[in-house]
C-alpha cells in the first residue's frame, strides 16, 4: 500500500472541500467494498456486508482532510493573503510551495518580507500569519480573474521515502490512517465475521470532528474503531505521550475508550505478537474517538494511533511498519471482536 | 424595512428572554406563514408549506445582555455576561432590563492598572438604589437586561444596538413577506440563545430535520482603520459566508448563492471570516448532517451599542434570501 | 443514607463501575426497569402512575474527578494526568489509591529544604508532580500497576462540627444519594433517574442519556462550589453552606427556565425547606447537554453547596443534604407536566 500512501499525500482536499478528492478516495476503497458512496457533508463511506440481514455494525475510521489554507483577500500587486485552515504553525510556511486551486489551479510560493527589512523586534520572531501572503507570479488583474476569495490552497508537495520503512510527506495526518484501515481490509479479505464493516473515510476532524460526527450519526455503529496519529519521538518532543517511529500500534486508553476494547486491543496484539504501546487521556483525545463516542445512545470506541513526526506540517514523517502493525491489529481485533459480550460487559 | 428595523433593534430581547419578541414577529408575519411554533429554549418556527425538501433558514432574535447574580448591600448589582461582552464596550453603558428598570455600569476602581486590564468582573451595575433592600424592589436575581443603543440614521447607514441579529431578523421577515413562489417546505426559525453558544439553533435543527439551512446574521468588516484585515466592506453588498470559525459553507449553497446573486444583479462580496461562528454552525453538524451556508450582513463595531450597517447591504441580504426561496433547493 | 458508603466508593470518569454496582444493588428492587448502556450510564425507569404520562429525567453523576496512570519511571513511580478539572494546587501530599487493587500511593514533590526561592512560591505543574507507591522500580511497581489505571482521592467519611460531612467524591455522590431514595415513591410522571457517567470530563454521559430518554423535562441534582470562605468578597460566593440546595438560574453551560427555577424555589419556601438561588455563574453541569438535547428541554438544577469541591476534602452541610433530598421530593410529588 505504499503507492497509495504516496498518492493519498499528493491530493489536495483540505477540511471543508474534500468534495475535491472524494472520487479519489472512493476509487481507493471500492475494491476492498462492497458498496461505496459519499455523504452530503462528503464524507466517504464503504461497506463490507458478510450477507446476513440486520446484522451488526462495526466502523472502522479515519479522516481525510488535511489542514491547509484559504483565500482571504488579493492585494492590489496580486499577492494573496489567507488565512488557516486546522492549526498551523506559521514557522513552517515561508517560501512553502502551495496550489491555490482558484478556476485554475495555480502554483504558488508562501512569500515574506525579507529577513534585511525586519526591524530589531521583529528579528527574534516568526512572521505572523498575517504577515505572509502567497506569490503566484501574475498580474493582479490575472490573479482575480482566476482567484476568489475562499477558494483553497494545499501544499504542493508530497511524499518522499527516507529511507526503506521511513516516508516523509504531507496529510499523512490522516491519510496514513486510511492505509492502515484498507491494510486490515486487505487482511480480513477472505475471513467471514459476523457483522458489517462500515469503513468512514471523514471530512473535516481538523476544523472540529464534524465529519465523525455526522458520519457515525448516520451509519450508527454498535462499535468504532478509530486511528489517527499520536506523535513520534525527536530530540525536543519529550517523553510526554510520545512514541518512537516503529515502535508499533499505539493503544489509547482512558475515559474516551471503551475497556472491553482496549484490553481487547492489547491481548490480540499480546498473542498475535504485534508490536504496541500505551498511550493515556485523562478525557479528551483530540481525535475524531471523542465525538464519534457520544454518538446517539454511545457508541463503544476504540483508538489507535500512528506515531508521526513533525504533525501538521508539509514534512510529516512516519514509519511504513507502523501502518503495518496497526492494520494487522485492526485485522485481529475484528476477527476477535464479540459484539455480543461487549454489549454485556457493564450488564449487572 | 427601516421603520421595522428600528422597532425590533431597540426591543430589549437578552439571551434566553427570546419569547419578549415572539408576539410582534408573529404578528408581522402571520398572514405569510401557515403555523408557528416554539420550544423550551425560546426558538419561534414559523413554517410556510410546501413540497420537496425541508429548508431552515435561521436569524437569531437574542442580543447580548447581563444577568444580575448578586445584589450588594449598598444596592450595587453585580452581573454575568450573557454572551460575548468586552468589558471596555460596557463600561458606562446604559443598561435596561426587561423588567422595564435602567441602570448604569459602572467599575470598581482597585488600582492605576484596573482600568487598564479592565475585566466585566469589575463592573458592577448602579441602578440608583441607596441599599439592597432598595435594589431587590426594582431588580431580582436572575433578572436580565441589555444595553441601550439609539437608533440613528448615518448617510445610507444605520448605527444601533443589537443589529446583531435583528439585522438578519428583519431580512428575513422581508424575505417572507416578499416570496412570490416556492418549491420548498420553509421553515424558518428565530433562534434563540445563539450568543451563548449557538443553543437555540442545535434544537431547532433537531426539531427540524432539514435536508438545507442558511442562516441570516451579521459580519464583521474590514474597512476600519486597524490591523483587522478583511476584504469585507460596509457597502459593498450582502456577504457570502464562506468560513468562519464554526463552520465552512457547503459548496452547493455557497454556489447557490453566488449563481442567485450573479443572476438578479445583487451586490455581493465573499466572506471569510476568522473568528466567530454562527447558527450555521450548529445546524450544519445536526443529526447526520445538514448542507449549510450563511447570508451576512457586514456590520461594523459588533457587540457594541453602536453597531453599523449599510441599507442597500441589508436590502441585498433580503433580496438573496428571497430569491434563494424563489429559485428553489 | 447511603452517602458514607457512596463516597467511599472510587469511580473515575471512565471507570464509575463500583458505584453502579453500589446504587444498582440498592435500587434494583424499587424499579421497573433499569437499563445500562455502552458507556456506563444507568437509566432506572419507574413508570408513571397516568397512563401515557410525560417523562421526567432526573440526573445525577457517578464519576468523580481524579487521575490516570500515564507512565511508569524506571525507578518505580507513576506519573499521571488528571481526570477531569483539578487544579494543581490541590495536588501535593495526598493520599491516593491506585489501580483497582486500591494500591496506595502518595502524590510527591520536592521538599521544602530542596526548593529554591521560585519553587517554594509558584506551583508544581501537575506534569512536575509523581505518585510514590513505595516500588523500588519499574518492575516491582508493574506487579500492581499499570498504565491506564485509574487513580482516586484517599479520604475518609467524616462527620465533624455542626452537621458538617467531610468527604471526597461528594461530587455528586451527594446527588446519587437523593436520586436513590426517591425511587422509593411512585410519581404522576414516567420517571428516568439516570446515573450518569463522564461528567467531569464533559456532560458526556448525560448527552447520550437524554439523547436515549428523550425527556419532556428534566432536573439534574448536583453539587456546586461554595466560595463563603475567608477572604472572599461576598459577591464571589455563589452559594452560602447551611443555606439550603441551591437552584441555578445561570451556569456557563446552562441559561436555566427562569419559570421553572422560580417554581423549584417558591415551592421550597411555600413548605419551609431552606433554599438559596446559585448567586454566580461558574461551574457547568449536565443540564448543559440535556436542555440543548433533542428538540429543548426545560431543565433545572439543585445544587447542595460544597466547599473545596474537587479536593479530597470537600465539605457539605448535611442540613442542606436532606434540605435537597426534601425539595427534590417536593417538587416530584406537586409538579404538574
Amino acid at each position: 500500500m505504499k503507492k497509495e500512501l504516496i498518492k493519498l499525500s499528493s491530493l489536495g482536499g483540505i477540511s471543508g472541500f474534500e468534495y475535491t478528492i472524494s472520487e479519489d478516495i472512493q476509487s481507493l476503497i471500492c475494491d476492498f467494498c462492497d458498496e461505496t458512496y459519499v455523504e452530503t457533508s462528503g464524507n466517504v463511506i464503504g461497506i463490507i456486508r458478510n450477507g446476513k440481514e440486520n446484522a451488526k455494525k462495526v466502523m472502522i475510521e479515519a479522516h481525510i482532510d488535511g489542514i491547509g489554507l484559504m483565500v482571504k483577500d488579493i492585494d492590489e500587486k496580486g499577492f494573496i493573503s489567507f488565512v488557516p485552515i486546522g492549526g498551523i504553525d506559521s514557522g513552517i510556511l515561508p517560501y512553502t510551495e502551495v496550489i491555490v486551486y482558484g478556476e485554475k489551479k495555480l502554483f504558488g510560493i508562501i512569500a515574506a518580507k525579507s529577513p534585511a527589512v525586519l526591524s530589531d523586534s521583529e528579528q527574534d520572531k516568526k512572521y505572523p500569519l498575517s504577515e505572509l501572503v502567497i506569490d503566484v507570479g501574475m498580474s493582479a488583474e490575472d490573479v482575480k480573474k482566476y482567484v476568489k476569495i475562499g477558494d483553497m490552497i494545499s501544499f504542493a508537495s508530497g511524499a518522499k521515502k527516507l529511507s526503506s520503512k521511513i516516508f516523509s510527506g504531507k496529510y499523512f495526518d490522516d491519510r496514513a490512517g486510511l492505509i492502515t484501515l484498507l491494510i486490515a481490509l486487505k487482511k480480513l479479505k477472505n475471513t467471514s465475521l459476523d457483522f458489517d464493516i462500515y469503513i468512514l473515510c471523514a471530512t473535516c476532524e481538523e476544523v472540529g470532528l464534524r465529519g465523525a460526527k455526522t458520519g457515525s450519526y448516520n451509519i450508527e455503529p454498535d462499535c468504532a474503531v478509530v486511528v489517527d496519529v499520536c506523535h513520534g519521538k525527536t530530540p525536543d518532543s519529550g517523553n510526554d505521550s510520545t512514541f518512537e517511529l516503529g515502535s508499533g500500534a499505539v493503544i489509547s486508553k482512558g475515559p474516551n475508550i471503551h475497556p472491553f476494547l482496549s484490553t481487547l486491543a492489547e491481548n490480540v496484539a499480546k498473542s498475535e505478537k504485534i508490536k504496541y504501546n500505551i498511550d493515556v487521556d485523562g478525557g479528551d483525545t483530540g481525535t475524531d474517538a471523542w465525538a464519534v463516542q457520544v454518538t446517539k445512545s454511545s457508541i463503544p470506541t476504540l483508538l489507535l494511533s500512528i506515531p508521526l513526526r513533525y504533525m501538521h506540517t508539509t514534512i510529516e514523517t512516519l514509519s511504513y511498519t507502523d501502518l503495518e502493525s496497526i492494520g494487522s491489529l485492526i485485522a485481529a481485533i475484528l476477527k476477535n471482536l464479540d459484539l455480543e459480550e461487549l454489549s454485556c460487559i457493564y450488564q449487572l | 424595512m427601516i421603520k421595522l428595523l428600528e422597532t425590533m433593534t431597540q426591543m430589549t430581547v437578552p439571551s434566553g428572554n427570546e419569547t419578549l419578541i415572539h408576539d410582534f414577529i408573529k404578528n408581522e408575519i402571520k398572514d405569510y406563514v401557515d403555523e408557528f411554533e416554539t420550544d423550551p429554549l425560546g426558538n419561534l418556527i414559523a413554517h410556510k408549506k410546501g413540497e420537496g425538501k425541508k429548508v431552515m433558514f435561521a436569524s437569531h432574535t437574542d442580543e447580548i445582555g447581563v444577568i444580575i447574580t448578586y445584589i450588594e448591600e449598598n444596592g450595587m448589582l453585580r452581573f454575568t455576561p450573557l454572551g460575548g461582552i468586552n468589558a471596555h464596550y460596557a463600561l458606562h453603558q446604559r443598561v435596561k432590563f426587561v423588567n422595564g428598570a435602567v441602570g448604569v455600569v459602572s467599575f470598581e476602581n482597585k488600582d492605576d492598572s484596573t482600568i487598564k486590564n479592565l475585566k466585566t468582573s469589575d463592573l458592577f451595575i448602579d441602578i440608583g438604589a441607596k441599599s439592597s433592600e432598595e435594589a431587590e424592589k426594582i431588580i431580582k436575581i436572575g433578572d436580565a437586561g441589555a444595553f441601550s443603543g439609539e437608533f440613528l440614521q448615518c448617510a445610507n447607514n444605520i448605527i444601533s444596538k443589537a443589529l446583531d441579529d435583528r439585522a438578519g431578523c428583519v431580512a428575513m421577515i422581508t424575505a417572507i413577506k416578499s416570496i412570490k413562489e416556492h418549491k420548498n417546505d420553509l421553515y424558518f426559525v428565530f433562534t434563540a440563545s445563539e450568543e451563548l453558544g449557538l443553543r437555540g439553533a442545535k434544537v431547532a435543527a433537531n426539531r427540524i430535520m432539514p435536508d438545507f439551512a442558511v442562516a441570516l446574521d451579521v459580519t464583521r468588516t474590514g474597512d476600519v482603520p486597524g490591523k483587522l484585515k478583511m476584504a469585507i466592506k460596509l457597502g459593498g453588498g450582502v456577504a457570502i459566508k464562506i468560513k468562519d470559525s464554526s463552520f465552512i459553507a457547503h459548496p452547493y449553497i455557497k454556489n447557490l448563492m453566488i449563481n442567485v446573486c450573479e443572476k438578479n444583479n445583487i451586490k455581493y462580496q465573499l466572506e471569510v471570516l476568522e473568528a466567530g461562528g454562527t447558527d450555521s454552525g450548529a445546524i450544519h453538524i445536526s443529526g447526520g448532517g445538514v448542507p449549510s451556508g450563511c447570508i451576512s450582513i457586514p456590520t461594523r463595531y459588533i457587540h457594541s451599542p453602536s453597531e453599523m450597517i449599510n441599507i442597500d447591504d441589508l436590502k441585498c441580504a433580503a433580496l438573496l434570501a428571497t430569491k434563494m426561496i424563489e429559485t428553489g433547493f | 443514607m447511603h452517602l458514607s458508603a457512596l463516597t467511599q466508593l472510587n469511580g473515575v470518569s471512565g471507570n464509575e463501575d463500583l458505584v453502579r454496582k453500589y446504587i444498582y444493588d440498592n435500587i434494583k428492587t424499587k424499579c421497573d426497569n433499569i437499563t445500562i448502556d455502552s458507556m456506563g450510564n444507568m437509566i432506572a425507569f419507574k413508570a408513571g402512575k397516568k397512563k401515557n404520562a410525560k417523562k421526567m429525567m432526573l440526573s445525577s453523576h457517578m464519576d468523580e474527578v481524579g487521575f490516570i496512570v500515564s507512565k511508569i519511571t524506571d525507578d518505580g513511580f507513576l506519573k499521571f494526568k488528571t481526570v477531569g478539572g483539578i487544579d494543581s494546587r490541590v495536588l501535593p501530599a495526598k493520599f491516593v489509591a491506585v489501580g483497582e487493587k486500591n494500591k496506595i500511593g502518595v502524590i510527591g514533590s520536592k521538599a521544602i529544604h530542596l526548593m529554591t526561592m521560585a519553587e517554594r512560591t509558584n506551583i508544581i505543574k501537575t506534569k512536575d508532580l509523581y505518585i510514590d507507591i513505595g516500588a523500588k522500580n519499574k518492575i516491582d511497581a508493574e506487579k500492581t500497576v499499570s498504565i491506564g489505571d485509574y487513580i482516586s482521592f484517599m479520604s475518609d467519611y467524616t462527620e465533624f462540627g455542626d452537621e458538617m460531612i467531610k468527604a471526597k467524591a461528594v461530587d455528586d455522590r451527594a446527588g446519587c444519594s437523593i436520586l436513590m431514595n426517591i425511587l422509593d415513591e411512585r410519581y404522576d410522571f414516567d420517571l428516568y433517574a439516570c446515573f450518569t457517567v463522564q461528567e467531569e470530563v464533559g456532560l458526556r454521559g448525560a448527552k447520550v442519556c437524554a439523547y436515549t430518554v428523550k425527556p419532556d423535562i428534566a432536573i439534574v441534582i448536583e453539587t456546586t462550589a461554595c466560595s463563603d470562605t475567608a477572604g472572599v468578597e461576598s459577591f464571589n460566593y455563589s452559594t452560602i453552606l447551611g443555606d439550603g440546595p441551591a437552584v441555578s438560574l445561570i451556569d456557563r453551560r446552562t441559561y436555566y427556565d427562569r419559570e421553572f427555577a422560580d417554581y423549584i424555589y417558591n415551592l421550597a419556601k411555600s413548605n419551609n425547606i431552606s433554599v438559596q438561588y446559585k448567586k454566580a455563574s461558574f461551574g457547568g453541569n449536565d443540564a448543559g447537554e440535556i436542555h440543548i438535547s433533542n428538540s429543548g428541554v426545560k431543565t433545572a438544577t439543585i445544587s447542595i453547596p460544597v466547599r473545596y469541591i474537587h479536593t479530597p476534602s470537600s465539605v457539605i452541610s448535611k442540613n442542606d443534604y436532606h434540605a435537597a433530598n426534601e425539595l427534590l421530593k417536593v417538587v416530584l410529588k406537586e409538579i404538574k407536566l
